[in-house]
């Protein structure tokens, strides 16, 4: 086990990167706690791959230093640094039984038969393989082979992190839930540091207590999922995390207030004092539930038109024209809807400002 | 369901039925007419069952001629699969070598088969070729044309620089058919080079082997331009294959009988050697599953 610093680390798949568009990763500085449930969420080529092969060894960044526990292990080869990844589609020696596909890693590192035994056997038991032990790997299901490619990664004693390449990829619906369950368990088991790479936010905020989001290579936010959730730090956290995301609007600044097509909506105080060295392009920002929707004319109340309904079960989703803006607006079950003319309010401590896509405050 | 409409599907079956009675049953019907028939001349002909069968399997020049070809066959196997392999793992993965490497490798395979003879005799002659001479210059006496031993060595030479490059290059297609996954998987669980070939590679080429290995076969077996061309089968008989002695008998001698026959042996001999080929490689360490 191990506490993974990652030391300004750049990393350019080019000879010879020239500007930041180069680099697949731009200067990343986060320490992975140990026994920490990391996911790192982003959209298709945010640069999580490369992170995740950069702390496995399998890419040795163009720049910045990664240690283990203190220890520099920027130049050692993966099968030095005690780390196991677990890919997108199920790895297997299909030659191989489940036994000896679980004893591979052990064997390579010349562990004693004996041992290996008894650590091929406690791993299957926690991942409920005992029964297929004897069975060639090849003829088993995905969610069976992924859990396979999981526990060539655990056998080892001296494992210090797990990194998994959204590893649910290829499992049908209804058992994505279990196995994220046992990878849950096995989490709260064995407390290894666990890395789970995934586009799917709905995966990473139910597995984590730590979610890193990252765009274009660069982290832009890292936090718990309702840190992410009330507070984005980032205009792409409020926009991907969430459905639907944030309603963004240009706006400029009047004393604590924002204006958007002359109407004026208070920004709470925190944000106000924060506004006032602001600069660059402000936009507004605010979750499509906090917005509030009502049916006729209130004090502060900025007029909209309905667009749009969509039943979606437990709530509902408002398509709402303000002017040339478009915003969406949550609103639960019960809640009566406005007619063709609706007023949106926007509450003071829920509106966040940002200022060339970052946040105000 | 009605029966009649049913029936008439197997009008579209038709065409196919036509191309393979045209292009194989009819064909094979007439090597089987002639087996069974003893031919003097046009509408002279009489049925003698299966005396030519027995004749065939009696002669032993055929017998000599098939344990040469076993031995052919198996040493052109022996060598070529390794070292196709071992080509294809030493090839460049990607780059401008690729496309360099693949080129050369495939230079032989796009010669004329009679003309490939005709490269070695030149290659080989003790008086002007480039290896016969500089090989008899070095003070060691070799001539295909005199020894049988120099005669096999020099077509097995032929043989592994003519087709070891196709089994490469379908080794090198399976290779890199192997998602790099399984490379970092390797790596990740310390596997050593040997574990990699031996527990990835060899078992994700599995399939395009057994294509390899029936494509050698089957080749190999049936050859005869090349020989003929190098040693029209000599010194001796002792580069007589199968194919070679049945164009003697078929052509030379004009014995149509017992040609037709010997080709209907060879051909079951081919059939069932694949077969065997192809079951043992597809059931190659499934033992365990299930």
């Amino acid at each position: 086990m191990a506490r993974i610093e990652m030391n300004q680390i750049a990393h350019s798949y080019m000879e010879k990167p020239q500007g930041s568009d180069d680099y697949a990763l731009k200067r990343i500085h986060h320490t992975w706690e140990d026994g920490g449930a990391y996911a790192l969420l982003g959209p298709s080529g945010c640069g999580k791959t490369t992170m995740l092969n950069i702390i496995s060894g399998l890419l040795r960044p163009s720049e910045g230093r990664i240690l283990y526990d203190g220890k520099d292990v920027t130049d050692l080869p993966p099968e030095r640094r005690n780390i196991a990844q677990v890919f997108q589609f199920p790895v297997l020696y299909d030659t191989m039984s489940v036994f000896n596909n679980l004893a591979f890693p052990l064997r390579n590192r010349k562990v004693d038969e004996t041992e290996v035994k008894r650590r091929v056997h406690e791993v299957a038991d926690i991942l409920d393989l005992t029964p297929y032990l004897k069975k060639k790997a090849a003829g088993l299901t995905a969610d069976a082979k992924q859990k396979i490619s999981l526990g060539r990664g655990l056998v080892r004693s001296d494992v210090a992190a797990i990194l998994f390449d959204e590893p649910l990829t290829v499992i049908d619906p209804h058992l994505k839930w279990q196995l994220r369950r046992k990878l849950k368990d096995v989490h709260e088991q064995l407390r290894l540091t666990l890395i789970y790479v995934t586009h799917d936010q709905i995966e990473a905020l139910t597995f984590a207590d730590q979610v890193i989001v990252m765009y274009e290579g660069e982290i832009v936010q890292a936090g718990t999922p309702q840190e992410l959730f009330e507070t984005p730090k980032h205009k792409f956290v409020g926009y991907f995390i969430g459905s639907p995301g944030m309603n963004f609007i240009p706006c400029t600044l009047s004393g604590n207030e924002a204006r958007v097509n002359g109407f004026s909506i208070p920004l709470d105080q925190k944000t106000a004092d924060a506004a006032a060295s602001a600069s660059g392009n402000l936009e507004l920002g605010i979750r499509p539930m906090f917005l509030k929707v009502h049916g006729e004319s209130v004090e502060g109340g900025i007029p909209v038109t309905v667009k749009l309904v969509q039943d979606q079960g437990s709530f509902k989703i408002l398509t709402l024209q303000l002017e040339n803006h478009t915003l969406q607006a949550r609103l639960p079950e019960e809640h009566s809807l406005p007619g063709e003319r609706a007023w949106v309010t926007f509450p003071a401590d829920q509106t966040k400002l940002f200022a060339d896509e970052r946040l105000v405050g | 369901m009605n029966k009649w409409e049913d029936n008439k599907a197997w009008f579209l079956v038709l065409p196919v039925f036509i191309v393979v009675a045209f292009s194989a049953i009819i064909p094979l019907m007439t090597v089987v007419n002639y087996s069974v028939q003893d031919i003097f001349g046009p509408g002279q002909r009489y049925f003698v069952g299966v005396e030519w069968f027995k004749e065939v399997l009696n002669d032993s020049r055929l017998h000599d001629a098939l344990w040469r070809q076993f031995l052919f066959s198996g040493l052109v196997l022996l060598i070529e699969m390794p070292l196709g392999i071992g080509i294809a793992l030493l090839m460049p993965k990607k780059g401008w070598g690729v496309s360099a490497s693949l080129v050369t490798i495939a230079l032989p395979l796009l010669i004329p088969w009679n003309v490939i003879g005709t490269i070695w005799i030149i290659f080989t002659r003790p008086d002007i070729g480039l290896f016969g001479a500089a090989i008899n210059s070095a003070g060691i006496a070799f001539d295909h044309t005199a020894s049988p031993l120099h005669a096999w060595i020099t077509l097995m030479f032929m043989e592994v620089w003519h087709w070891t490059p196709l089994v490469a290059l379908l080794a090198y297609a399976g290779l890199m058919a192997i998602p790099e996954a399984y490379y970092q998987a390797a790596r990740i669980d310390g596997a050593s080079a040997w574990a990699t070939f031996r527990y990835i590679q060899l078992p994700k080429m599995r399939g395009v082997l057994t294509i390899a290995l029936l494509l050698r076969f089957m080749d190999s077996f049936l050859i005869y331009a090349e020989p003929f061309v190098l040693t029209g089968g000599g010194p001796g008989n002792s580069t007589t294959f199968l194919s070679i002695y049945l164009v003697k008998v078929a052509v030379g001698q004009f014995d149509l009988g017992p040609a037709a026959a010997f080709s209907l042996i060879y051909f079951l001999i081919v059939l069932l050697f694949s077969w065997l080929f192809y079951q043992a490689l597809q059931n190659v360490g499934k033992g365990e599953e299930r």
